[in-house]
């Protein structure tokens, strides 16, 4: 029989603690929620902060960032905050009148009007009533998109347009969720990697990951998913993938795409299980972190 | 004071869900649901939802942080605090409220302060901080608070039998100075989580 491994938990390490020592007491002012950031007046409330007895107090934990009277702490986690030109990957969760409602991390459910994506064909065309009725054959409950921020609203909720041939509705593929912070902002969030799958690093946290498209001007604005068997060796690099995310996100690593691709490069010599072990994902980790640091010279 | 213990896991989520016709448009709405493990107890019970003590606790709870969360800053949004209890060795409102609180720290969610809770009782003409299960049993009086410890504000005060007036004060005392010891339990820990962080994506 084969030996079994028992694994018992004990309490994690702090990785960065030597590191910080090692390079001296951080200059980041950091706070905790009720901390008195100034009592100066002169200064004005950002988020994260708010006033109490003329003293302006963090209400999240995080670090102080100042610009020019402007006093904000920005938090480590928080849901996403919608900006005009991100790209992101949601989930349909309703089918309401001329619009999908679209979980996509943040703190209210976005929209995304039937107006604002291109219907099956590509043509462009008036809405129709028969466009209406059919709206739960283009996209139904549970489906995932890719889709572009086209406005955010004045509480926060974002609207969303999928007007482009790159986005639309997601075939067959890995979601994995993380905090919207670690996802580095690029020129493009769509990445054919050259181990033989894509990604889509979503502004939201929410990453994508797929087999590589064959011939993508036929695949583009599809509303047709393609059902065929996804290969062996293709699976075996996307949830090689999804765990090199995971080993990157549990060390809070910025992912974008050299990074992930280092990391699996990394990864390489261990069986795609073995990767989610603390002791191997910290080792990958620090190989790909030193190979960035290289990188940047 | 001896031990208490009772850990929680709990989800936390910041949206809008479920029934329209509870979304406040002012506000956010904070729903707590507080269960117990059926191995928690030395006694193996099987509690269906709706048991009466979890409902209180669940108000109780919902109350202590709607105090502390800066709630009007997310209209129409929802923030769920789950937390059960896998172990309960007493105090298990004061371990729910201490766990919630880092939840929503680690979330990121805007709170006035901490929210750090302790329990006392008064037995044997000496207030008690922080009751453990054979003290709780024992029946004495019992006061379960919830305090801002930065700005000294109480979040939440409740006294399940008779005290007198003049014990009252001693107790209360006890308790925030527990409440305060908590606090500096939980800030290290959350300065030290912050600098792993930063340092770490700071690189």
């Amino acid at each position: 029989m084969a030996a079994m491994e028992v694994r018992l938990p004990v309490a994690r390490k702090r990785v960065a603690q030597s590191l910080a020592l090692a390079a001296g007491e951080s200059n980041k002012h950091l706070v905790a929620p009720g901390d008195i950031i100034t009592t100066d007046t002169g200064y004005m409330r950002g988020h994260g902060t708010y006033m109490g007895e003329e003293k302006l107090i963090a209400s999240v934990a995080g670090v102080v960032e100042r610009v020019n009277k402007l006093i904000c702490v920005k938090a480590l986690k928080t849901r996403y905050n919608g900006e005009v030109g991100d790209i992101v990957v949601g989930r349909i969760t309703e089918v309401q009148q001329k619009r999908w409602k679209v979980e996509t991390n943040s703190r209210l459910d976005s929209v995304l009007l039937l107006s604002s994506m291109n219907l099956p064909g590509g043509e462009l065309r008036r809405r129709s009533a028969e466009d209406e009725l059919a709206m739960r054959d283009y996209l139904k409950e549970g489906d995932l998109i890719s889709a572009e921020v086209q406005a955010v609203f004045s509480d926060g909720a974002v609207s969303l347009h999928t007007r482009s041939l790159k986005y639309g509705k997601l075939g067959q593929g890995v979601l994995v969720q993380v905090s919207p912070s670690l996802i580095k902002r690029q020129k493009t969030h769509f990445h054919d990697l050259p181990c033989g799958a894509s990604v889509i690093l979503g502004n939201n946290g929410f990453i994508w990951i797929y087999p590589t498209p064959e011939q993508k001007e036929e695949e583009a604005g599809g509303f047709v998913t393609n059902l065929e068997p996804v290969s062996l060796p293709d699976r075996e690099v996307i949830s090689l993938l999804r765990n090199c995310i995971m080993a990157l996100v549990s060390q809070k690593l910025i992912l974008y795409d050299t990074s992930i691709l280092y990391c699996y490069e990394a990864s390489l010599s261990h069986q795609i299980k073995d990767i989610l072990k603390p002791e191997v994902m910290e080792e990958i980790v620090l190989e790909t972190r030193q190979r960035l640091l290289e990188l940047e010279g | 004071p001896p031990s208490q213990a009772a850990l929680s896991q709990h989800g936390l989520s910041l949206q809008m869900r479920g029934s329209r016709s509870k979304t406040l448009h002012d506000r956010a709405l904070v729903n707590c649901q507080y269960s117990m493990a059926t191995f928690s107890t030395g006694e193996r019970k099987r509690r269906p939802h709706g048991d009466r003590k979890s409902n209180e606790m669940t108000q109780h709870l919902k109350q202590t942080f709607e105090a502390a969360i800066l709630t009007q800053l997310y209209p129409r949004s929802q923030i769920d605090i789950y937390v059960q209890i896998l172990q309960a060795d007493g105090g298990n409102y004061c371990a729910c409220v201490n766990a919630a609180t880092l939840a929503v720290i680690d979330a990121g969610i805007p709170m006035r302060d901490y929210v750090c809770a302790s329990s006392a009782g008064f037995i044997e003409d000496t207030p008690l901080a922080d009751l453990n299960y054979v003290e709780e049993a024992a029946g004495g009086p019992q006061v379960a608070l919830a305090l801002l410890p930065k700005s000294d504000q109480i979040a939440l005060l409740e006294m399940n039998s008779r005290l007198h007036e003049d014990h009252l004060e001693s107790v209360i005392e006890a308790a925030s100075k527990a409440c305060k010891d908590v606090y500096a339990v939980l800030d290290q820990v959350v300065r030290e989580h912050l600098q792993e962080v930063t340092t770490l994506l700071g690189e």
